[in-house]
């Protein structure tokens, strides 16, 4: 399958001639050295990634790590400094401004952390602009926004104007406005940091029952670990605009690639986002064992019942393949070490 | 430190220059500058003393009104000869009197009733219902006067002006938002065009586009448009710039951006640019009447210099409503524009205007009431009761303050002026800030009107240090008494729209025609933006700071004293720069009512030929004064005040 989005050694360097300081001895420098010695600050440092189509993948870091920037790079919203983005296989970067204008109109739409929604406009027309500026009908782009503004639930709002709506539902316009134009691919640039902790929930839950239902690739920007673990089916992690690690939230967690990683995702229950694979052990010879076997993707904390119960170690199988077994001794580190922690 | 304009300077239509705030906090605190001060102020004295002259007299021959009479001539000799008038000037001299013509029959077309109707409906439209019925009695009230004729000679000049003001003044100020150069070029140039004086536009008016409605357009859309494209600039520099960034992610092409994103957007922000577009518009039409303009400036001029209070009272009660109805509609206005206005409503409005065009009701056939006579019996019984009160403080304050100034600037040398002005400025200012001030100072004393000058600035100290003990105090008791503050805004908010040369009308009422009448007028105009600019420098000290202070167990004058009014430094300074603006203009106006000197200059330069050239250099005088006092003072705002 070919990748939806193809990144390959991104730059973004701010400051005067930024070119300079791509691939030379001087991006090795502080951040602040390089900054005294020639003004630049490097937002985005080689990075090359893969997005597959239908994929929700998150970039996540802390503020400052540049995830914003690259997200913004990926439709030139900000230029590059050098590197290759393509889109669908189509190389983004060589585009003149019409053709980058149709991919924004048509391909890739973009939620934002403040919304930016038009104030002057109504829900209905907020949601319409898009279409308005293809140039469709009064009638079809209306249609269009209605039907889109039921699919994030705001039947009955489409008069009213964003002033008039609680943050929660102002972002669920801005969803609206992005599907609306029924893009390929949707960018999320840290869209719920702005809202309370329980309506950022019922967003994320929203986000997961839109993506089941109309299936585009996402690119979820944001700096909260537990939102990056449950929507993700992939996570990057950024640091100082470089990736540290892509991989599953398994991956991250279980394997974390250098201590910054390990740091991050620390507070993490591990019970609640590892399998089997990550704690079962070899069967020692002779070892007697149940019958009715787990499957190594089983997530730790549905497994607890079963291997607490059991009189004896449980064998975990990938397929029909036994690989390992599974007994209270290897599991209850792993419930033990969530209890241990302060919950993220 | 945010970059916000205060609004009461933007309601008197002077945007204040904030780029110079990011300086503030590096030049504070400077110990030797005291001493400075103090040296330069001996040096000064000492050298005026030993230099001292007797005080030259105009000779009324000087190099350069000679010089001001040939260019006269040679524009005289080369109207309907000259490309530059042929191709260039005559031709815009005949488009905006094509324009004043259609504004003229449009307003006219629709007869009294069509008119009044028309307001009306725009009120309601605009500004709802209250603001409509305002709208109707007010310009009811324009026949009752008996002055419908000349109220809608004045309304037509202030659309025409304000017509071509948007028409220029928005495009422009929507590239200098946009484009940084452009924005850069035009800076200077507003902020010259802001500080110059009223009258200093009329005289090159007159010589390039005669007298009548076309320089009277021309000169009232020269002062008008500076506020229209600041405050387009401003609007559409403060659009959100995620809203701009989420458009552009979408696909919008910059003219789409501009007009489906910024321009809505600022929408509110255009509208108060009208309004104030408006309310500068309408007090410059008002002082066009000088050349030639018709309207109800004519009759305050006329009855100002017979002295008569009763007759220029009608025509300003008149200039007063048209003021008020106006702002009111599109303030307003501004308020509600957010959404999309009802077209429904329009176009029933515009029905009603039009039957209402037909019903045959003029002007003369409402009940006719004049001020005249009872305003003529208040002020005989002020003169015959109040004579020495007023006659005293006129003579007290004349012969106390204003002429021994008047003598020590008179008899200084034209050099020692100058260095002075160089040497003060650099100290309070900046160098930059003196380099234009103190050349400025020269050309003063070049322009052969020397006397003139210095007696103007005499009056000018005089009125700028009343105008700032009267308006701190206000503005203390303001900020201290929330029932005041809040009785006292509507008459500050009154004050301001109403046209400067109203403030002339109690002045003379009181004092009859002197110069102190001008200190007088002037203090009464440049007070109330005082007020605000205190009242609001004030408040804005913090309030964690007041707590903290009173905590430490001070009272409410050591309060003041040492903790408000230091930390408010930067708004009682700002206050004193923008004052002192507003008191040159009036001042300036004052000549019209015996303040004499450079106003007089000017007015009299209008009406007779001989006098031209001098009337041109005495407006030139104006401008170089008002550049020299500007810059002397901006440095206060700039340098000092609280780190915000």
């Amino acid at each position: 399958m070919t990748p939806m989005i193809e990144v390959a050694d991104l730059w973004k360097v701010f400051g005067p001639r930024p070119e300079r300081v791509v691939g030379s001895p001087l991006a090795d420098l502080s951040r602040a050295e390089l900054r005294e010695r020639t003004g630049c600050v490097i937002a985005v440092r080689g990075v090359s990634f893969d997005v597959r189509p239908g994929e929700v993948f998150v970039v996540m870091g802390l503020s400052g790590s540049g995830k914003s920037t690259l997200v913004r790079c990926l439709t030139r919203l900000i230029e590059p400094t050098s590197g290759e983005i393509g889109i669908g296989g189509e190389p983004v970067r060589a585009m003149n401004p019409s053709r980058l204008r149709e991919l924004r109109r048509r391909r890739v739409a973009m939620v934002f952390q403040h919304f930016g929604l038009l104030p002057h406009r109504s829900v209905l027309d907020n949601v319409a602009y898009g279409l308005e500026i293809q140039g469709r009908s009064r009638a079809e782009r209306h249609r269009r926004a209605g039907e889109t503004l039921a699919l994030v639930g705001l039947e009955g709002h489409e008069n009213q104007y964003p002033d008039q709506l609680s943050g929660g539902m102002q972002q669920r316009v801005g969803l609206a406005r992005a599907l609306a134009t029924d893009p390929e691919v949707l960018l999320f640039d840290e869209p719920f940091s702005a809202l309370d902790p329980l309506i950022r929930r019922d967003m994320q839950a929203e986000v997961r029952r839109l993506h089941g239902e109309v299936g585009k690739t996402l690119v979820f920007i944001t700096h909260d670990l537990s939102e990056a673990l449950s929507l993700g089916d992939r996570i990057a992690v950024l640091r100082d605009g470089a990736l540290v690690q892509v991989g599953t939230p398994e991956e991250l967690v279980g394997a974390p690639a250098d201590s910054y990683v390990a740091d991050f995702v620390r507070d993490v229950p591990r019970s609640d986002v590892l399998t089997l694979r990550w704690i079962m052990r070899e069967p020692a010879p002779g070892e007697r064992c149940e019958d009715e076997p787990l499957s190594q993707h089983t997530v730790i904390r549905d497994a607890v019942h079963r291997v607490l119960r059991a009189e004896r170690p449980i064998p975990v199988v990938d397929g029909v393949r036994r690989v390992g077994v599974i007994d209270a001794d290897r599991l209850l580190p792993a419930l033990i070490g969530h209890h241990r922690q302060v919950p993220a | 430190m945010t970059a916000t304009v205060p609004p009461p300077a933007l309601r008197s239509g002077r945007v204040t220059p904030t780029a110079g705030e990011v300086a503030a906090v590096g030049r504070r605190r400077r110990p030797w500058r005291r001493l400075w001060a103090v040296v330069l102020g001996v040096v000064t004295v000492a050298a005026y003393v030993v230099f001292r002259t007797e005080g030259a007299t105009e000779d009324g021959d000087a190099a350069a009104f000679r010089f001001f009479d040939g260019v006269r001539d040679w524009v005289d000799a080369n109207r309907d000869s000259s490309p530059v008038f042929l191709y260039g000037i005559n031709y815009v001299r005949l488009g905006v009197r094509l324009l004043v013509d259609a504004v003229q029959a449009a307003l006219s077309g629709l007869g009294f009733a069509g008119l009044v109707a028309a307001i009306t409906g725009l009120g309601v439209v605009l500004a709802g219902w209250r603001t409509g019925l305002l709208a109707l009695g007010g310009f009811l009230a324009f026949a009752v006067l008996g002055l419908w004729e000349q109220s809608v000679d004045t309304l037509v000049l202030t659309v025409s002006a304000v017509l071509l003001s948007v028409a220029i003044g928005v495009p422009l100020g929507v590239l200098a938002a946009r484009v940084r150069w452009v924005g850069a070029a035009l800076r200077p140039v507003l902020d010259v065009m802001q500080i110059l004086p009223t009258f200093a536009y009329l005289a090159p008016m007159t010589l390039l586009f005669l007298i009548g409605e076309p320089a009277a357009v021309i000169a009232t859309m020269i002062y008008a448009v500076p506020a229209t494209i600041r405050i387009t600039a401003l609007g559409i520099g403060e659009v959100s710039p995620s809203a701009v960034e989420a458009a552009t992610a979408l696909g919008s092409t910059r003219w789409q951006l501009l007009r489906k994103v910024r321009l809505p957007m600022a929408r509110p922000t255009i509208v108060l640019a009208v309004n104030q577009t408006i309310m500068l518009a309408l007090s410059m039409v008002v002082i066009t009447a000088l050349i030639d303009a018709p309207g109800l400036g004519q009759n305050i001029v006329s009855a100002l210099q017979r002295v008569n209070v009763g007759a220029a009272f009608d025509a300003g009660l008149a200039i007063v409503i048209l003021a008020v109805v106006l702002d009111r509609i599109t303030t307003n206005a501004a308020r509600r524009v957010r959404r999309s206005l009802s077209i429904r409503g329009g176009i029933g409005v515009g029905i009603a205007v039009v039957a209402a065009a037909f019903i045959p009701l003029g002007s003369a056939d409402l009940p006719a009431y004049s001020f005249a006579a009872p305003v003529n019996d208040a002020v005989g019984w002020i003169e015959l009761h109040w004579y020495d009160v007023t006659e005293g403080l006129k003579n007290g304050i004349s012969a106390g303050v204003l002429d021994p100034l008047e003598t020590v600037l008179v008899t200084s040398p034209w050099w020692l002026f100058v260095a002075a002005v160089a040497a003060f400025g650099t100290l309070i200012s900046g160098w930059r800030a003196a380099a234009v001030a103190a050349p400025a100072a020269a050309g003063l004393a070049g322009l052969g009107l020397w006397q003139h000058s210095m007696q103007t600035l005499a009056t000018v100290l005089v009125a700028i240090v009343l105008t700032m003990l009267i308006g701190v105090a206000t503005g203390v008791v303001c900020a201290r008494h929330d029932r005041l503050a809040t009785a006292l805004r509507p008459v500050l908010d009154a004050a301001q729209t109403m046209p400067s040369f109203v403030y002339l009308l109690p002045a003379v009422a009181l004092f009859g025609a002197s110069r102190f009448t001008a200190i007088v007028a002037a203090v009464i105009f440049a007070v109330p933006p005082v007020v605000r600019l205190v009242e609001r420098g004030l408040r804005d000290v913090p309030p964690a700071v007041v707590e903290a202070a009173r905590s430490a167990g001070s009272t409410p004058r050591q309060l003041l004293w040492k903790v408000q009014l230091p930390m408010a430094r930067g708004g009682l300074l700002l206050a004193a720069n923008q004052g002192i603006v507003m008191v040159l203009a009036m001042v300036v106006v004052g000549g019209l009512v015996g303040a004499g000197a450079l106003g007089y200059d000017v007015v009299a330069g209008f009406s007779q030929r001989e006098l031209f050239g001098q009337g041109l250099a005495a407006g030139l005088a104006i401008v170089l004064l008002g550049i020299v006092l500007d810059r002397l003072t901006q440095g206060f705002h700039d340098s000092k005040g609280p780190r915000r």
